[in-house]
């Protein structure tokens, strides 16, 4: 009994560093996007303290960028506070749609551990995470763990960084200069080909296939969510663009799919 | 160091209607089997968002277009496309891009 235990316990450290391991990427881009936010943040008028507050406990970067904006928008006068947490639930009401396209990977893993993943999912832990599943690298046992490892990584690299803008705000020059800003788009552009290269097939039971099958709806899922969320950003204020053109690109692509699989068969 | 209670609320309130969407899919939608349409279409939201996430970024700032002439971005981003569809390898892509737009920031133009 405690011979099994410990081996399980062994495999779910194993898991863990396997998941700080994919996190690299997430990592830079956090380190160097979070020490901007920190600036950011303090220069609007937020002491230290509530930059970490929010840092622990939203671990957001676009809503914390948000909410300094409005709390710089409405100075001198009172805290809009029912309006900021409205648009901070718009700006991360998208993470419904990450949540729940996680949901069937880890059907075999217990309520509480997944409510506590869900605590830090956040775009570029969700496509991490997405692509490594998709690719059948991340085994059965240990897949909670191995998830904690991937939040973990994220969450305190971005909590250091957020810290350290915080403290160094007013001191720092250009950090544009050396790059590191552009690891989160880089990111996303990579993870979208990678995931349009893995379309061909992969070993894991794949209870979310994109629509269709393949790589036909991928390529127009990807370029009308583009245009649409180019489009929506110019003329809506607010960050609606990115779940208004998600759910549109996704719908066409479940349409074309399955028009498109039924001109096969018949 | 101080925390002025309006903050706390604010970030309080946030914190938890951040919370609602993040955690209850992946505890409820994990143990019911979705319809297959559900799960077809939740399996194109990745790309989309990906991809509307990458547009955003490369081509808008603060509800503008962004020029496409002089978008040192969007150079950068051709190599690291090209070595994530090549090598599948996340890593060595991103440090292409970071690489490459350094070097486009100060030496281009």
């Amino acid at each position: 009994m405690s011979d099994s235990g410990s081996q399980q316990n062994g495999q779910a450290v194993v898991a863990l560093g396997q998941g700080a391991r994919v996190a690299v990427p997430i990592v830079l881009g956090y380190l160097s996007i979070g020490f901007a936010a920190g600036v950011v943040q303090r220069t609007s008028g937020l002491s230290v303290a509530e930059v970490m507050l929010m840092s622990l406990l939203l671990y957001a970067g676009s809503a914390q960028f948000v909410v300094a904006s409005l709390i710089v928008a409405a100075a001198p006068g009172p805290l809009p506070v029912a309006a900021v947490v409205g648009t901070v639930f718009l700006v991360n009401l998208r993470h419904l749609l990450l949540s729940a396209a996680l949901a069937p990977y880890f059907s075999r893993v217990a309520a509480w551990k997944n409510g506590l993943l869900g605590l830090q999912l956040t775009d570029e832990t969700f496509v991490v995470a997405w692509a490594e599943l998709l690719r059948g690298r991340v085994p059965d046992e240990g897949r909670a763990a191995w998830m904690a490892g991937l939040n973990l990584s994220a969450y305190l690299s971005w909590a250091a960084a957020n810290l350290a803008g915080a403290l160094a705000s007013g001191y720092v020059g250009d950090t544009r200069a050396l790059g590191f800003d552009f690891a989160l788009p880089a990111m996303f552009g990579a993870l979208l080909m990678m995931q349009l290269s893995a379309q061909r097939g992969s070993g894991e039971r794949d209870p979310a296939p994109t629509a269709g099958n393949g790589r036909a709806a991928a390529l127009i899922v990807a370029p009308v969510a583009a245009l649409l969320a180019v489009v929506i950003a110019l003329v809506l204020p607010g960050q609606w663009n990115i779940i208004i053109a998600t759910l549109v690109a996704a719908s066409v692509a479940l349409v074309f799919g399955r028009s498109w699989k039924s001109a096969r068969k018949s | 160091m101080e925390i002025r209670p309006e903050i706390l609320i604010i970030v309080i309130a946030s914190a938890l209607v951040t919370a609602g969407p993040r955690v209850i899919p992946l505890i409820l939608l994990s143990r019911i089997e979705l319809p297959a349409w559900l799960r077809e279409w939740l399996g194109a939201v990745p790309v989309a968002i990906l991809a509307a996430l990458l547009a955003t970024e490369l081509l808008t700032s603060g509800g503008r277009l962004l020029p496409l002439a002089g978008n040192p971005a969007l150079l950068a981003i051709l190599p690291v496309m090209a070595i994530a569809y090549g090598t599948r390898s996340l890593l060595g892509a991103v440090a292409a891009g970071v690489l490459t737009i350094a070097l486009l920031r100060n030496f281009a133009a």
